[in-house]
């Protein structure tokens, strides 16, 4: 394999196990990508009722482990815009 | 002494479950044991011709579970190995004159006195598969390296691990080794790292195998033939030995593997 295809990813196979490595995590957990993007808009209306957060900065992703699977979500906070008086 | 129940079972089909089957029972009653294989795919019979005996066939699976004959009378011997035996499937019957707990009772008659118990399982996750797995303590599944067939295994390991199972092991086949090396074939590696399951063996892909169906004489008696060599290192393995992989695969699983055994 060449250096432009290693770095590429060209070769079918590295496609092969790029492609199945998504397929298998979603086939595992019975989420498609599309519930996964409602969940990720569920998850960011509770979340905004509560505490202020960017929606560009959300990940909300699954993630493998052998073959336990998570959801993984980072939502970063923002600072409150003026400190409370005590 | 108990004997052990092994299913061979893929998700896909045309993987290579019946050619296993066929090779592994060889390779254990060649290694000195008794065996039974049972053609689980009612309807779709094939391990008979794949061994070599269509045409010894008197009773089948159907016939024992509904009574009509002995265990015994169902189990043709094979034409090389005096103690390998097939219990065929039936032909013109549908998957449902079998239940689990039918398999369950035959092999808990068959155990008493046979070592290995080998059960090839129709390809699908419905009711034959059911069956199939019913009794295992073991569950192989073979696989090919290639979209469908992984993803399909996957699905299996799930369902295996649903009905907790045990852990099931991997047998890639029809592994090319020029097409891994030009990159246009996942390697053994890459599927051991998509499934995460124990790898067993490692079978290239091999011309003879055919021949061999031809013939109805499984090649794993052959000494010099790769496939047939890479069938009985599975035997070995389920025998409990430690066996090395054949060349073809990877530095990589290797070390891997070793690391595992470590655990
Ligand atoms: N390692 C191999 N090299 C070459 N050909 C092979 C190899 N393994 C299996 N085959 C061939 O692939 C075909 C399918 O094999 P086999 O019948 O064992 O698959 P199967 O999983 O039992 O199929 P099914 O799901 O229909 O029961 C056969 O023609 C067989 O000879
Ligand atoms: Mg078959």
């Amino acid at each position: 394999m060449s250096f432009f295809e290693r770095l590429t990813g060209k070769k079918s196979a590295s496609s092969a196990k790029e492609r199945l490595q998504l397929v298998l995590i979603h086939d595992r957990v019975d989420l498609t990508p599309a519930v996964l993007d409602a969940l990720k808009e569920e998850l960011l209306a509770v979340i905004s009722r509560h505490v202020d957060i960017d929606p560009s900065s959300v990940h909300v992703e699954l993630a493998s482990e052998g073959r336990n699977q998570r959801l993984v979500a980072d939502i970063p906070l923002k600072a409150a815009a003026r400190q409370r008086a005590r | 002494m108990t004997g052990k129940v092994i299913t061979i079972t893929s998700g896909k089909g045309g993987v290579g479950k019946t050619t296993a089957v066929a090779n592994l029972a060889v390779a254990l009653a060649a290694d000195g044991k008794k065996v039974v294989c049972i053609d689980g795919d009612i309807g779709l019979r094939n391990l008979d011709v794949v061994m070599g005996l269509e045409n010894r066939i008197v009773y089948d699976i159907v016939d024992v579970v509904e009574g009509r004959c002995k265990t015994r009378q169902a189990m043709i011997r094979d034409k090389r190995l005096p103690e390998l035996f097939l219990i065929p499937a039936a032909q013109t019957r549908d998957k449902n004159a079998v239940s689990p707990s039918d398999m369950v009772r035959l092999c808990d008659e068959l155990r008493q006195d046979i070592d290995w118990i080998l059960i090839d399982s129709p390809a699908g996750i419905e009711r034959g598969f059911r069956n199939a797995i019913a009794p295992a303590d073991k569950v192989l599944i073979v696989t090919n390296p290639e979209m469908s067939a992984v993803r399909d295994a996957d699905r299996v390991v799930g369902l295996l691990e649903a009905e907790e199972k045990g852990s099931p092991s991997l047998v890639v086949n029809r592994l090319n080794p020029a097409m891994i090396k030009r990159g246009d074939m996942l390697s053994v590696d890459d599927v051991y790292d998509l499934l995460r399951i124990d790898v067993i063996g490692i079978v290239p892909e091999d011309e003879n195998v055919i021949v061999a169906s031809n013939r109805g004489a499984p090649l794993a008696l052959e000494a010099k033939s790769r496939a047939g060599q890479a069938f009985r290192n599975i035997a070995r393995r389920l025998e409990g030995h430690q066996v090395p992989f054949m060349e073809l695969e990877s530095q990589g699983l290797w070390e891997r593997l070793a690391r595992m055994g470590r655990k």
